[in-house]
């Protein structure tokens, strides 16, 4: 064990710089941030993930994120068991009928404000399920969804990215007045 | 003893079916093979029906010999086979919700797959019929004593895994009753496989299971291959190969760090991380895709190995023989960590037997089956390589399995690399009527895949039967009487499929 500590600390460290992607929908994300939600949020996001009934690729990939090349935690980002605990609900699968009461009791369960990030082909439209008897053919069916990554596994900078988007994202028309004023608006409710 | 083919022999033999026959038989042979199945003559391979018939596959273990048994329903009811065979007993259950076929004597008036929501009833079967939507409740078997109380899990998990309930029976800490239910992933995909063109139904078989998606390509191309007499050039035969061994080193080694995570040791789960990422890249850089999806389809495989893809293969394979032993190590010499897995979950070898389970909760409780060696396919049955096995059937037992066949893994893909013939790799597939079966190796066992085309490129039928079918039911088995904070280090050694079972 101790040589295998050692050659941690002595070899290069593996964690890569975020390679940028940036997509149509990450840039339109920046138009819809509700800057009150955001300060509240802060730079930090707990991510309850939820499978919706999908084929396990998604889950392989966002496991991935925890890996010494991607290390989501840098970024504020981490998984939480509870959706109690959770300001993110990350859904993948094209929300099977069976499972379908199942995420709408995690979304109840997640506190306000929430976001909903639909990972996956599958999430975003039902993708190759959206036609099934035993499917509703996307997250948007059951519960609003704020973000789609899209790919068939989306690959773990692609949900990187997404994730990242959601923590940096500012609204793009907005004045630091306003976002001030906003800022004083949530003091007074807090 | 006669043999399973003489056995069958009287059925009448239906011509089209490839490479396995495939017979036509009545109650009595039915009955038959049922106890052929109960008193351990043959194993149980499949059961799946269609609107009116229901189909058993057979697997002898001393002359290696594959049989598929079917008998008509047009009463729409057929003997049960699990009234004498336990294993049967899920396949039958999923059987009469998708079919609506009734297993006559089931001792389980339960539904699997259909929890009630689907607006649907039996929707392969002769008349699907439209159904209110109603949440049918579901009673957990009954376990009466003093002092038990139930922990019900489930179906969405504190990790980031697939969604299946599981309700536990414990008396304090130690379990007593483990009942799973599953079906929660079901997304129909035999019935959207039903009329689709080979190239849409290679799609959806390579997303029966995500981890598994090249195993489930291969099982499917070779089965529409064996429907209608194909071969592929020799170069994708090859390069399926590779890419079958690269999906199983990928997930072996995920599945070994993460099984040691689940008991508290990090620093393995981070090292075989670091592998695991490494054969994914080294995947994307072969063939285009980190998981290899839709690289195999009928006829060969869509993406030739990258130009500088057999360098980076090689560049991975030293990379994981360097580090790797080191890990192995780590794992064999940290008392704590072994204090943990070994003695845990055990499965012993009688039922993994009567279960005929594949993969490595198989072989880590004394069965020795490998489709790549039994039923040997191409390019296996031209490779040298070990299947181990274990008899110890405990959370241990399936992590060496795992490790020795890592080793193996590489040790084929070397060969493979060395081998590699050059030439085309896809050949047409004609559009012709026939039935085809295909066996296929994945990483946690044999896949199945069943199908039927209709003469105009398109499936009539497609049944794919996950190696889990068979690895489930030991799992609740293996917890009996262990503390309910072993079941995740316990069922991440099993690594069950849940969509791949849900379909």
């Amino acid at each position: 064990m101790r040589r295998t500590l050692f050659d941690s600390l002595a070899n290069p460290i593996l964690t890569e710089p975020l390679a940028k992607e940036q997509t149509d929908e990450i840039a339109a994300l920046a138009g819809k941030l509700d800057a009150a939600a955001r300060a509240r949020l802060g730079r930090s996001l707990s991510i309850r993930q939820v499978d919706a009934g999908s084929c396990n690729g998604c889950e392989l990939e966002i496991n991935a994120l925890a890996n010494a090349f991607y290390d989501l935690e840098r970024f504020g980002l981490r998984f939480v068991a509870s959706p109690r605990h959770a300001d993110v609900l990350l859904v993948t699968g094209p929300v099977t009928k069976n499972m379908r009461e199942a995420l709408l009791r995690a979304y109840e369960a997640t506190p306000s404000p929430k976001w909903v990030v639909a990972a996956g082909g599958c999430a975003c439209d039902g993708g190759y399920f959206a036609a099934s008897y035993a499917c509703i053919g996307g997250v948007e069916k059951a519960i609003p969804v704020d973000l789609r990554i899209p790919g068939c596994p989306p690959t773990p900078t692609a949900l990187l990215n997404g994730l990242v988007a959601l923590l940096t994202a500012r609204p793009a028309a907005q004045s630091k007045q306003q976002s001030a004023r906003d800022d004083r608006k949530i003091k007074s409710i807090t | 003893m006669p043999s399973l083919e003489k056995a069958t022999a009287q059925g009448r033999r239906i011509e089209a079916h490839r490479p396995w026959p495939r017979v036509m038989v009545d109650d009595a042979l039915w009955q038959a093979l049922a106890s052929r199945l109960s008193d351990g003559r043959s194993s149980l391979l499949g059961l799946w029906g269609e609107a009116s018939a229901v189909h058993m596959a057979l697997y002898d273990d001393r002359n290696k010999s594959v049989v598929v048994a079917t008998r008509d329903c047009p009463s729409g009811r057929y003997p049960s086979v699990a009234r004498f065979h336990p294993p049967a007993l899920r396949l039958e259950r999923a059987l009469r919700d998708l079919c609506g076929l009734t297993p006559v004597g089931l001792p389980d008036a339960r539904g699997w797959l259909d929890h009630g929501r689907w607006g649907v009833t039996a929707p392969l079967g002769a008349a699907p019929a439209q159904s209110e939507q109603a949440t049918a409740t579901y009673s957990f078997l009954p376990a009466e004593g003093d002092g038990l109380h139930q922990i019900a899990v489930g179906p969405i998990h504190a990790g980031i895994i697939e969604p299946g309930h599981f309700r536990f029976t414990a008396n304090g800490e130690t379990i007593v009753r483990l009942e799973e239910r599953l079906g929660y992933a079901h997304k129909g995909t035999e019935a959207l496989m039903t009329g689709r063109t080979l190239a849409e139904a290679a799609r959806l078989a390579g997303r029966v299971s995500g981890d598994s998606t090249v195993a489930y390509a291969y099982a499917f191309s070779r089965a529409v291959e064996a429907a209608t007499g194909i071969a592929p050039p020799a170069r994708a035969v090859w390069l399926r190969g590779l890419m079958a061994e690269l999906e199983r080193l990928a997930n072996h080694l995920g599945d070994i760090g993460a099984i040691c995570n689940d008991a508290s040791f990090a620093l393995m789960q981070a090292n075989c991380a670091i592998l695991r990422e490494r054969v994914l890249r080294a995947a994307s850089r072969c063939f285009g895709h980190r998981l290899m999806m839709d690289r195999i389809v009928p006829g060969g495989v869509t993406a030739d190995l990258a130009p500088s893809g057999a360098e980076a293969l090689r560049e991975l394979i030293g990379a994981v023989e360097k580090a790797f032993p080191r890990l192995v190590d780590l794992y064999d010499n940290t008392a704590s960590l072994q204090d943990r897995t070994v003695g845990a979950g055990r499965v012993g070898a009688a039922l993994a037997r009567q279960y005929a389970a594949g993969g490595y909760v198989g072989r880590a409780s004394g069965r020795d089956f490998d489709a790549r060696r039994d039923l040997a396919y191409p390019p296996y049955d031209a490779l040298t390589f070990e299947t181990p096995t274990l008899e110890d059937g405990d959370v241990d037992a399936r992590v060496w399995i795992r490790i020795r066949e890592v080793e193996q893994s590489l040790s084929l893909l070397v060969a493979i690399l060395d081998q590699l013939p050059p030439g085309a790799v896809a050949t047409p597939v004609p559009s012709e009527a026939g039935e085809g079966m295909a066996l296929v190796e994945g990483f946690r066992g044999d896949v199945l895949v069943w199908l039927r085309l209709d003469g105009s490129g398109r499936i009539a039928r497609c049944h794919l039967r996950d190696p889990s079918w068979m690895q489930w039911p030991l799992l609740e088995a293996a917890i009996e009487g262990n503390i309910v904070a072993d079941f995740p280090l316990c069922n991440k050694s099993f690594n069950c499929a849940y969509s791949g079972c849900d379909l």
